[in-house]
């Protein structure tokens, strides 16, 4: 039976300074929730508030609708799986999964069963018997997971658990936690600072900045209807492109030409578009704007164009397939008005 | 790439042919062999001394003995009132509980103060580093007339309970300065496995600081086995002497002194230090296990 979790005007202050701004949220049953945002916003510090290892200034933490405000980490029904990983250096993988278990005095067949049952799941069977130094940075995050799933916890947390992993690794590990979420079903929240993590794990993606939400829900949902400039440019890869924008009688004024939007504009002052949403060819867009390419690189699947507009702003394209562009030319973006994105003076959606 | 490749030649460095290469090893360690005999003269000559006759100890320069025998040997075990094997036992019993005391009490105090949130943490921490700043003489008195109004006069109550209530600031604060460089996540970690702070310090802590205790339980045994101070203003009966304090009965202020026996329970006496040293001086070197933490 899966948890669900609530924070009420959660807020978190080091003696004057408040870094967790009343915070609210709902994070469903079996929900996998990531915690996303640049560094120092604040999205370490609330999973620790959730696990106990932070008290709670202000607001309340409920899990499973029960007040766990001042409950201890160990009584929440949580566990953690660290950036580090913290493994106990001196006991052995076996030792470190069963130590939790130990610690709540269950008996010793079960922890065996528990233990060898995780160590199925994560295929880390061969390295029971093994030191933490004597493990690979891949199976050192085994046994980390591992450590959580054996207590059999109501809520995992994750915090940046692949960022000390190399590129391919983390793409592998990021694939096993997600099936780890399908096969267990528990509530999830995972903490990282890379949006392509967030976009491919989560049921529901928590962008904060500051101290404060600036938006929650579907990852799609963020993608396509950012609420503000900060998660339009947070969420996608490469970053959405943004351009001035000024409203004149006839519509919106861009780079010098006049855009010819079939919708209201008024209080527009940033127009965005998202590089892979930009094509060469007319189709059914709207001409945007002429642009000098700067730089052209070939990946083979895609390929993407750095380009400048006639008033220095510049544009990131990404074509699918390998597009003959020519490096110094002159090319015409066009775009379909129904993903173009408007921004008014305080950066928020119209 | 046509350049030629630059010519690195390491400037100043005279280039010795193997002849002279040889000489200038053979003349670095005879200067370092002379210096070292130097240092250990002294030991070499007590050494000797306890192995020559007595009549020859101050009468002859040479490091060889004219005559080998263990005389002073049986006549130093034996020669006092009470057997030497008493003021070793004495020694030993007084330096161990010292090495379980400083070993066990420091390291929970240091564990209180780089690990857990106590009121005033910081002006008790002061207060502890002040104390290290304090002459061992001048708290002497005080101690004193405390211990006799205890009862504790004669016994090695004075000289052993104290190790037991963290009186030594100068390992606490070494073992502190340890403690804080374990990672804080290895206590989080085990915070989230319903660990309480008892169980940390003993299950983490602990068994991850060997080389920190080492180091305490070497300088303690050390301190203490040496300490001549202490056991002569604690210590009256013979049968509670120390080994040091044995020795010092050798020499008489009356002429009748025994240096052979002197000497040669002096050598016995280092032993257990040395064999203690040689014991622990493997977990000294011992690397700390933080490899489960890739930073």
């Amino acid at each position: 039976m899966a948890t669900s979790i609530q924070l009420r005007q959660l807020v978190k202050a080091y003696g004057d300074l408040e870094v967790i701004h009343s915070i609210d949220l709902d994070i469903d049953p079996g929900e996998f929730t990531v915690f996303v945002g640049p560094s120092g916003c604040g999205k370490s510090t609330l999973l620790r508030m959730i696990a106990g290892l932070e008290p709670i200034t202000g607001g309340d933490l409920l899990i499973d609708s029960q007040r766990m405000n001042d409950v201890p980490a160990a009584r929440r029904g949580i566990a953690m799986v660290f950036q580090s990983y913290a493994l106990y250096p001196h006991m052995n993988v076996y030792q470190n999964l069963a130590f939790g278990l130990e610690t709540a005095k269950t008996p010793k067949a079960e922890i065996q069963a528990r233990v060898q049952r995780a160590a199925e799941i994560l295929q880390i069977v061969p390295l029971l018997q093994r030191k933490p130094k004597q493990l690979s940075g891949g199976q050192r995050q085994r046994v980390a997971i591992g450590r959580a799933i054996v207590r059999e916890p109501k809520i995992f947390l994750f915090d940046e658990p692949l960022s000390n992993l190399d590129a391919e690794l983390r793409v592998q590990m990021r694939v096993e936690i997600a099936k780890l979420h399908n096969d267990l079903g528990n509530t999830m929240i995972y903490v990282t600072h890379d949006q392509v993590e967030a976009m491919t794990m989560a049921d529901k993606i928590v962008v904060l900045r500051l101290g404060v939400i600036e938006q929650a829900g579907a990852p799609l949902e963020l993608y396509n209807n950012p609420k503000n400039l900060f998660v339009a440019g947070f969420i996608g890869s490469p970053k959405m492109n943004f351009l001035t924008a000024t409203e004149d009688g006839a519509g919106l004024k861009v780079a010098g030409a006049t855009l010819n939007l079939p919708r209201a504009v008024a209080g527009a002052t940033t127009l965005g578009i998202r590089p892979e949403h930009i094509t060469l060819t007319q189709g059914s867009g709207i001409k945007i704007a002429d642009l000098r390419v700067d730089l052209v690189e070939n990946l083979g699947g895609q390929t993407v164009v750095y380009a400048t507009t006639s008033d220095g702003q510049s544009v990131n394209i990404v074509l699918e397939g390998q597009a003959p562009v020519d490096l110094g030319s002159t090319v015409t973006a066009y775009a379909d008005p129904a993903r173009l994105h408007l921004f008014n003076a305080n950066g928020d959606a119209i | 790439m046509t350049d030629a490749p630059v010519k690195l030649e390491v400037v100043g460095l005279r280039t010795l042919s193997p002849m002279q290469r040889r000489l200038l090893s053979v003349l670095t360690h005879a200067a370092l062999l002379a210096v070292s005999v130097l240092m250990l003269y002294p030991l070499l000559w007590m050494l000797a001394a306890s192995f020559r006759p007595e009549n020859e100890i101050f009468t002859s320069a040479s490091i060889w003995p004219s005559e080998w025998s263990l005389d002073s040997y049986v006549r130093g075990w034996n020669g006092l009132r009470t057997s030497f094997g008493t003021f070793f036992t004495n020694s030993f019993i007084v330096s161990i509980l010292s090495v379980c005391g400083n070993v066990l009490a420091c390291s929970m105090a240091a564990f209180a103060f780089a690990r857990l949130n106590f009121k005033f943490k910081n002006f008790w921490f002061a207060m502890m580093l002040m104390t290290l700043m304090l002459p061992y003489q001048v708290t002497l008195i005080p101690q004193y007339v405390l211990f006799r109004q205890l009862g504790w006069v004669n016994t090695f109550l004075p000289l052993v309970v104290p190790k037991f209530l963290a009186a030594d600031g100068f390992f606490i604060f070494l073992m502190v300065q340890f403690f804080r460089g374990l990672p804080k996540e290895l206590d989080e970690a085990a915070q989230m496995d319903g660990c309480s702070p008892w169980r940390i310090y003993w299950k983490i802590i602990m068994p991850l600081s060997m080389p920190v205790l080492a180091t305490a339980a070497i300088f303690t045994f050390i301190w203490t086995w040496d300490d001549f101070f202490g056991p002569l203003i604690y210590l009256s009966e013979m049968k509670t002497y120390t080994v040091m304090l044995g020795l010092r009965t050798f020499t008489d202020s009356t002429g009748e002194s025994d240096y052979g026996g002197l000497f040669a329970m002096s050598v016995a006496s280092i032993v257990p230090i040395f064999l203690f040293f040689l014991f622990f001086q493997r977990l000294l070197i011992e690397g700390i296990a933080t490899t489960g933490m890739k930073r």
